[in-house]
């Protein structure tokens, strides 16, 4: 028969690796809280017992903040799988099992995973597996997730618990006190008279949660018309307890499971004291990233070494993939008219195939390369400290330092970087990171921009590509405080964030994130790009008997009617409205345009382009496909995060009137300056 | 009794209370904000906190960071 179990834990306790070992399943392993943001469900079998995992956010306890968070307590409390495995970071043991607790308390059946346990052992510290798990009263496992070790023993554990498990887990009480256990009393014995607040959950937890303020359980308690009756109970016993103790229930409860947990642990694990001193490396190296001084000016570095490392390793490949696919094409093309093929059919193969959709592939280098450093943040645990360092920049524009993981997350794809906007605790903040958002330079624009910089500005190319990433930033900053100050009035929720270790990331993990990342664009070129250029190449050879690319085609037609809109913008030429048109579709569509159009490859298109642009109208060109309207594939995205219809139209609306607006603005400056 | 934001870098100081008693309190005292847990503090340089409690690193931004206080004088 088939068994549902979530599994769950804190943050950085490696879930998601532990989550591919069980299923085997292949996703990406980051560093920063909050990475699994998507339900994510795999299967395995043994003998006979079929079981379905769910693995949810990691959360640190069952009391929701974020959206993350609520996704996870919700699944946990309300959907009550048949079982839960709780991973734990064996090298951080006191911090997991707060929720290990909290999740005995529900009366799920759980298996412990005391995962990074290779880490533990690092640190000098071991843990007596027995012993925890007798004091705990459920089965616990060691494991390494990254190396697959003990998933196999695992997986037994699991069944065994499903299958022998008859009555739930409900022997569990943890020692409130003599001061909260008799509240408690008090409040289940009420609560047993009536009907479950939340079937499954035990009569003296629903007591616990709803003294500690759990929001799941006031609701349950609010709907069930039982709110003034356990509110009188809390004022009067409860504020009895409260005086005596000399701080409020809430914390008092806390308080407890953290006194429980410090002795289990202080009971189960050993440290050997003299590896002391290696522990502090992360902390040494944190002294000198989160500094005052050196943090902001250390993290520009790094991002502008990463740009920087992405051109000078990506140029030269690209040029070497150009030239393939330029005598691809040639050769292609005499092949095809020897074959005595019709000129409309070799001009479709060489300049709308291998034309359009080469002078895309070619840009494969740059992109693998900007996600394997991307990942390479994530996974050394950098990235958190680049949204601590700029907490007090993002407090400048109303939003705090995590709503910068999602903005740099963007630069790779705005589409999971809206995603990762779920981590934010408050609606505003998430809204206003949202909108903001596509004005991060994803990679799809970057192929736009290297080929414009090098076709316009020379030795310069680099800078003018870096200048446009900083004006995305500023568009973003500027955007922001307008939209805080405006449609979401309200102060930003307070940086409460959890720094992980750091550790060197593992070579595989970095080529794996690179290459899925790398393969979904080549993915996109060979269909989405493909289908695109088709459709321009097609629109350009329309009505049959025209000029390729004239005027008078199709393409030429569409063109026409947006071009004067471009006027102002110095690029009021038919190809460029065209090649905007497409680039909703997706940006490198852009590229792919040009190339179709002028029927060149990425090479040919750096001679062709000065023919249309001049190097001023070429800039606020590359401005307008900066800021304009992001890509249909992250619009969806931004309709799925927000539910919204009419915030999407808005988002449309307002990224293509900026757009447009900082195109001009860049083209009618610089004419003023003197430089058209 | 006073709050944390007015201790210095690499003090090691012992959580007093974490007051307020709503959603952001309660979130502190999960992390192990607790009454009698000790913390050092990392870092302290007018932007967010960063907190060593046990073997866990935490940010807190400044507003967060004035809900918690400590032993001692200041």
């Amino acid at each position: 028969m088939g068994y549902t179990v979530a599994l769950t834990g804190n943050p950085n306790t490696g879930k998601t690796s532990l989550f591919n070992a069980l299923t085997g399943s292949n996703q990406h392993v980051g560093n920063w809280p909050g990475v699994t943001v998507e339900r994510k469900e795999g299967r395995f079998r043994m003998g006979d017992g079929e079981v379905k995992v769910v693995d949810l956010p990691g959360i640190y306890s069952l009391g929701a903040a974020s959206l993350d968070e609520e996704i996870a307590a919700d699944f946990l409390l309300r959907s009550r799988p048949d079982l839960a495995i709780v991973v734990a970071d064996g090298s951080n043991l006191e911090r997991s099992l707060y929720l290990a607790v909290q999740m005995l308390e529900t009366g799920t059946p759980l298996v412990l995973a005391l995962n990074m346990m290779d880490a533990a052992a690092e640190k000098g510290i071991t843990i007596d597996v027995e012993k925890l798990s007798a004091l705990l009263g459920i089965p616990v496992v060691p494991t390494v997730a990254r190396r697959k070790e003990g998933i196999e023993d695992l997986k037994k554990r699991v069944l065994d618990e499903l299958k022998n498990r008859t009555a739930p887990l409900n022997s569990f009480a943890l020692p409130y006190g003599e001061r909260l256990g008799p509240l408690f009393d008090e409040m289940e014995a009420f609560l047993t008279t009536k009907p479950e607040l939340i079937p499954g959950l035990p009569a003296r937890t629903a007591a616990v949660k709803f003294t500690e303020g759990d929001s799941v359980v006031l609701a349950a308690a609010e709907s069930a018309g039982l709110l003034p009756a356990l509110e009188s109970i809390l004022s009067g016993s409860g504020a009895a307890v409260e005086s005596a103790l000399g701080y409020d229930l809430q914390t008092a409860v806390i308080e407890r499971r953290w006194g429980f947990v410090s002795g289990v642990t202080a009971e189960a694990v050993t440290r050997d004291l003299s590896l002391k001193t290696r522990l502090s490396l992360s902390d040494r190296i944190d002294r000198v990233v989160t500094s005052r001084t050196l943090g902001l000016p250390l993290f520009f570095l790094v991002t502008w070494a990463i740009f920087r490392l992405t051109y000078a390793l990506g140029d030269p490949l690209v040029e070497i993939f150009g030239g393939l696919f330029e005598s691809l094409g040639e050769r292609s093309a005499g092949f095809l008219a020897a074959a005595g093929l019709s000129d409309v059919m070799v001009s479709f193969i060489q300049d709308g195939l291998i034309g359009g959709v080469g002078s895309v592939v070619v840009f494969f280098p740059h992109i693998f390369i900007l996600f394997a450093f991307i990942a390479v943040l994530e996974d050394s645990g950098y990235m958190a400290r680049g949204a601590f360092v700029m907490d007090r920049v993002m407090h400048l524009m109303g939003l705090h330092g995590k709503s910068f993981i999602p903005m740099l997350m963007g630069f790779g794809c705005n589409v999971p970087s809206m995603m990762a906007t779920r981590i934010l605790e408050r609606p505003r903040d998430r809204m206003i990171t949202l909108l903001i958002l596509p004005f991060m330079s994803c990679s799809a624009r970057l192929p736009v921009f290297v080929l414009f910089s090098g076709a316009f500005f020379g030795p310069h190319a680099g800078t003018a590509v870096f200048s446009l990433y900083i004006l995305g930033i500023v568009v973003a900053v500027g955007a922001a405080k307008i939209l805080g100050s405006t449609l979401f009035k309200g102060e930003s929720s307070q940086l409460v964030m959890e720094l992980p270790p750091y550790h060197i990331p593992s070579a595989g993990m970095v080529f794996r994130h690179a290459w899925e990342r790398g393969f979904l664009f080549l993915q996109k070129a060979g269909t989405f790009i493909l289908l695109s250029v088709v459709a321009v190449w097609a629109l350009a050879s329309l009505p049959w008997g025209v000029e390729y690319g004239s005027e008078e085609s199709l393409v030429g037609s569409i063109g026409k009617v947006l071009a004067p809109l471009f006027q102002p913008a110095g690029f009021g030429f038919w190809q460029a409205a065209v090649a905007l048109f497409f680039g909703f579709l997706a940006k490198e569509v852009v590229v792919g345009t040009f190339g179709a159009l002028l029927g060149a490859g990425e090479a040919g298109l750096a001679a062709a382009l000065p023919t249309l642009f001049t190097p001023l109208s070429a800039y606020a060109f590359l401005v307008m496909t900066l800021l304009y309207v992001p890509c249909v594939a992250a619009v969806a995205a931004f309709k799925r995060e927000t539910g919204s219809w009419k915030w999407t139209f808005f988002m449309i609306a307002y990224t293509t009137l900026v757009g447009y607006g900082g195109a001009v603005l860049v083209y009618q400056g610089g004419r003023l300056l003197g430089l058209g | 009794m006073c709050p944390i934001t007015v201790m210095p870098e690499g003090s090691e100081v012992t959580v007093a209370r974490v007051t307020g008693g709503g959603e952001a309190s309660k979130r502190l005292s999960e992390l192990g904000l607790v009454p009698g847990v000790q913390v050092s503090v990392v870092q302290n340089g007018g932007g967010p906190l960063l907190l060593k409690v046990g073997d866990s690193r935490f940010a807190l931004g400044q507003g967060m960071a004035l809900k918690v206080f400590v032993d001692g004088a200041c």
